[in-house]
């Protein structure tokens, strides 16, 4: 297999499938994610969701803070149902 | 400037994707469909992505368990290569009165009358079989059919709307229909937000919680009105949970997806706001975390990842509106409630057959839109 430049590690799509979709017509990051799960994983995209704003950024022509952001859903950082009820440790 | 069509749909969900997949295969030529977001935006991409059929009325149930059949054949009907997940592992809906397992047997035997559906009704223990960390604590019973389940909401819009484009259906999204234009009692065109009008005789109104804004461009008072549900999802975990678990009486559901993670749902109509505002709250998370882990205390370890929430398009009787109106060319499909979703299929070939005036393969006529004046609305008594 060809070496593939990872985008989101949690759903493991490259950069390729990424530049696929965006090309397909999918020009927003919350349509990238509904199509391909993008940042869709424990870590919520952090580590993928400023990659793909540059990726629609580069094929559209728009700039950076151009690029519609996914709205911010809480909770921030995965968190234990227990945790919500008030019972549980963190650590356990 | 202006441009002609013979049908524009209104709302790029599954269902307007589905109608305008069905119309163009009947041989409609020039149909638009607008969607002022991006597919899937609302309801539809928001919902459970749950399929049954598991409803007790004859309308519902008709429809259902056809829909259910189109989405087993669906990715390659469609020719659609990224599949649409269907995923049948059942839905078991727990009873926790008598007078609730009577209800499911009611249904159920109408289901299997009817569609031959395979509906069951199992014992504590059965369901223990299915979903041992089930805390059964006065279950008295449940209903389950195991070829209920899950299909992925975007990719079954996606693969209608790729093939309706491939037969020639114009798609615009990011643009809005913003007026509708009514001469001598028919609709004659749609404005949409460029200013363009789009002349065309037929309008079909497949807008989900904004179906009352589009009835008003023609003068129609649809009682339909949003209201928020909530989902919460947690960390992919190893499959445990093959099927969907309901109860009505805490208003809760919960399923674990074919990815792993876990989908969590409470319907709180008293206290959820009616309008259009579709953000999350705190308040749901904490609500989830104690009325989820009451049915299943092993969850309290599982970790949350996301939450989001979505509109249900509301009627008196949270079942739909379908068909023509008053107005003529002007069609209705709206008002799907909480199961809207896995009728896309079914509903989107039936307002086909009716736009197109044949005899529709199932009678909607019930789910008309003059029930609400004449009082004959429709008993639906499995509705989250
Ligand atoms: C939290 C939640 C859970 C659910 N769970 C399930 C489930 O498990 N199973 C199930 O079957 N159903 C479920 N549903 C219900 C289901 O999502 C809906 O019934 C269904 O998606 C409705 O599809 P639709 O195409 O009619 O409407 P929508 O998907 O809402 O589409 C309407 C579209 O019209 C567009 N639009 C509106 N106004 C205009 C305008 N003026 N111009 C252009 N476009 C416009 C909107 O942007 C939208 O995209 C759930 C819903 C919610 C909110």
């Amino acid at each position: 297999m060809p070496d593939r430049t990872i985008v989101c590690r949690c759903e493991d799509l490259s950069l390729e499938e990424i530049r696929e979709l965006i090309d397909q017509g999918f020009k927003s990051i919350d349509e990238i994610k509904r199509i391909s799960r993008c940042g869709m994983g424990p870590c919520q995209g952090r580590g993928c969701r400023q990659i793909v704003a540059q990726e629609i950024a580069a094929a559209t022509g728009k700039k950076l803070d151009e690029i519609e952001m996914p709205k911010f859903r809480p909770p921030v950082k995965p968190v234990k149902l227990g945790i919500l009820l008030g019972g549980e440790k963190e650590d356990e | 400037m202006s441009k002609k069509a013979d049908v524009v749909v209104i709302g790029g969900g599954v269902h307007g994707c589905s109608i305008a997949y069905h119309l163009a295969k009947k041989g409609y030529k020039k149909i638009v469909l607008l969607e002022k977001s991006y597919l899937a935006s609302s309801g539809t991409g928001r919902s459970a992505a749950g399929i049954r059929h598991q409803f007790g009325t004859e309308i519902n149930i008709r429809l259902s368990a056809t829909s259910v059949k189109m989405m087993e054949n669906l990715a390659q009907e469609l020719d659609y290569p990224r599949g649409i997940d269907l995923m049948q592992g059942g839905y078991m809906m727990l009873a926790y009165t008598e007078s609730q397992l009577e209800q499911f047997k009611t249904n159920a035997a109408l289901q299997n009358s009817l569609m031959n559906a395979g509906t069951r009704i199992l014992t504590v223990d059965e369901i223990l079989k299915i979903v041992p960390t089930l805390n059964t604590e006065g279950v008295v019973g449940a209903s389950f059919n195991e070829k209920d389940g899950h299909v992925d909401p975007f990719h079954v819009t996606q693969a209608y709307a790729d093939a309706a484009a491939r037969l020639g259906v114009e798609i615009m999204t990011r643009t809005e229909a913003v007026d509708i234009r009514v001469a001598g009692g028919r609709v004659t065109g749609v404005v949409i937000n460029s200013g363009e009008v789009i002349e065309t005789p037929v309008v079909v109104n497949a807008a989900g919680p904004y179906g009352a804004l589009i009835g008003k461009m023609v003068g129609l008072d649809i009682p339909l009105y949003p209201e928020r549900h909530q989902i919460l999802v947690t960390e992919p975990l190893e499959m445990f949970l093959p099927c969907m678990v309901i109860s009505f009486t805490h208003g809760t559901y919960f399923k674990q997806t074919p990815h792993g993670s876990l989908l969590l749902g409470v319907g709180d109509p008293e206290h959820e706001v009616k309008d259009f505002n579709e953000e999350s709250t705190w308040q749901f998370l904490e609500d989830v975390a104690r009325k989820i882990t009451y049915h299943m205390p092993v969850l309290k370890k599982v970790r949350v990842v996301r939450q989001w929430a979505g509109l249900y398009d509301m009627t008196p009787d949270s079942q739909a509106i379908l068909g023509k109106t008053g107005v003529e060319g002007f069609y209705l499909d709206v008002g799907w409630s909480g199961h809207g979703l896995q009728l896309g299929p079914v509903v989107g070939k039936i307002m086909a057959q009716v736009i197109s005036g044949e005899e529709p393969d199932i009678d909607i006529s019930v789910m008309n839109l003059e029930r609400f004046k004449t009082g004959a609305l429709i008993p639906e008594p499995a509705c989250v």
